[in-house]
């Protein structure tokens, strides 16, 4: 890891801890007050709020996973090289595929 | 600093299966029962090989050192390893002491000794000469790509610099200055097994201590040099360093500052 994918995967951490706080406590509001998932999408269609919040989570979440699976690639599975690059950026653009794919989904779909 | 590497290429003679030495019957030290020998297994070979198992007088104060010594002068003279001041100052004896890198010069035998047995292996992360020496060039080739070297701004004519003792920069090279390359914290690091780029804690180490050095003037390359695949930020902040320095420095520490530090200058632009 070189000082630009550690700045990056820092800053994606710092991004993703009050999402994550926001994102438990949804959970937590959802499950206790016993939203179905219609109540839920009602909520989450059309608001520009949402959308935006989970679009940032996955795209954040997205960088700091690559930037992790790079890692452990190069330490436990011991690739090196332009390999180890080519992961990264597949395991980024898979994760924010389908992460972006999802928020699309409750938002738009 | 002289060193000695005891021992020839010879292969050993026995297996790990047979125990040499010390019997309880007799000895050639004498004065020795079953209740006061140690059996010691000893590394054996290169990076392939084998542990020979001996059998060595337990003494009073008896260093590891001390055994391993015994094992060469009195058991078997083709044993070889590395050692020169005897007294925790030079670095050289480093060994795995029953798992563990250790001084072997200043590790007690009866601190480290379990069930009347020790095993001691060559240093880990680095590649085997023979026996219990290990070939330390890895080590120093990573305190160069670390930029380790001191790189003057002044020549031998101008005036001394005048640094205070009390300075903040002073008081963080004097928590790390006092490292002897013996390779212990080196052995130690999971990252260093993990990623052979990895520059390891020593290096980094003495590269925070020209971070902080006042006098030098080679920061724009170390800094852009530690901030590579290899350097600071592949640490895990596993603290094995720490745990294992026999000197009681804190690597890991010293790491953490050049991640700070490395990262401001980022932010700011100026790594090349």
């Amino acid at each position: 890891m070189n000082v630009r994918l550690y700045t990056l995967q820092r800053l994606s951490a710092l991004i993703m801890v009050p999402l994550i706080i926001g994102h438990l406590i949804v959970i937590f509001y959802a499950t206790r007050k016993g939203l179905t998932a219609g109540d839920v999408l009602a909520r989450t269609r059309g608001s520009f709020l949402w959308g935006s919040y989970y679009a940032l989570f996955v795209l954040a979440a997205a960088v700091h996973g690559a930037i992790g699976v790079r890692s452990v690639a190069r330490e436990w599975g011991r690739m090196v090289g332009r390999n180890l690059d080519l992961l990264m950026w597949g395991a980024g653009l898979v994760l924010a595929g389908l992460g972006l794919r999802a928020v699309w989904a409750v938002v738009i779909g | 600093m002289s060193e000695a590497v005891g021992g020839t290429a010879e292969a050993p003679a026995n297996t790990s299966s047979h125990v040499r030495g010390t019997t309880p019957a007799s000895g050639p030290t004498g004065k020795v029962n079953a209740a006061e020998t140690i059996e010691v297994a000893i590394w054996r070979g290169g990076d392939e090989g084998h542990y020979e198992t001996f059998r060595v007088p337990m003494r009073a104060s008896q260093t590891v050192l001390d055994v391993v010594t015994h094992v060469q002068r009195h058991l078997d003279p083709t044993l070889s390893y590395r050692f020169a001041c005897r007294v925790g100052v030079c670095g050289s004896c480093a060994m795995t002491v029953n798992g563990r890198p250790r001084w072997t010069c200043r590790t007690h035998v009866s601190k480290v000794v379990e069930n009347g047995r020790l095993e001691i292996a060559p240093l880990a992360n680095l590649p085997v000469i023979k026996d219990l020496a290990t070939d330390m060039a890895p080590f120093f080739e990573k305190w160069q790509e670390a930029k380790g070297t001191f790189k003057p701004t002044v020549t031998r004519a101008e005036p001394v610099s005048d640094i205070s003792p009390q300075t903040p920069q002073r008081r963080i090279i004097d928590a790390a200055i006092e490292c002897i390359n013996c390779g212990v914290c080196f052995s130690a690091c999971d990252t260093v097994r993990w990623n052979s780029d990895y520059m390891g804690p020593a290096a980094l180490n003495r590269a925070w201590t020209l971070v902080n050095d006042t006098r030098d003037g080679g920061n724009a390359d170390r800094l852009f040099a530690v901030s590579q695949g290899g350097g600071c930020h592949a640490c895990h902040t596993h603290q094995s360093c720490e745990q294992h320095c026999p000197v009681g420095l804190n690597p890991t520490a010293s790491i953490a500052g050049l991640k700070r530090r490395t990262m401001q200058a980022y932010i700011r632009g100026e790594l090349k």
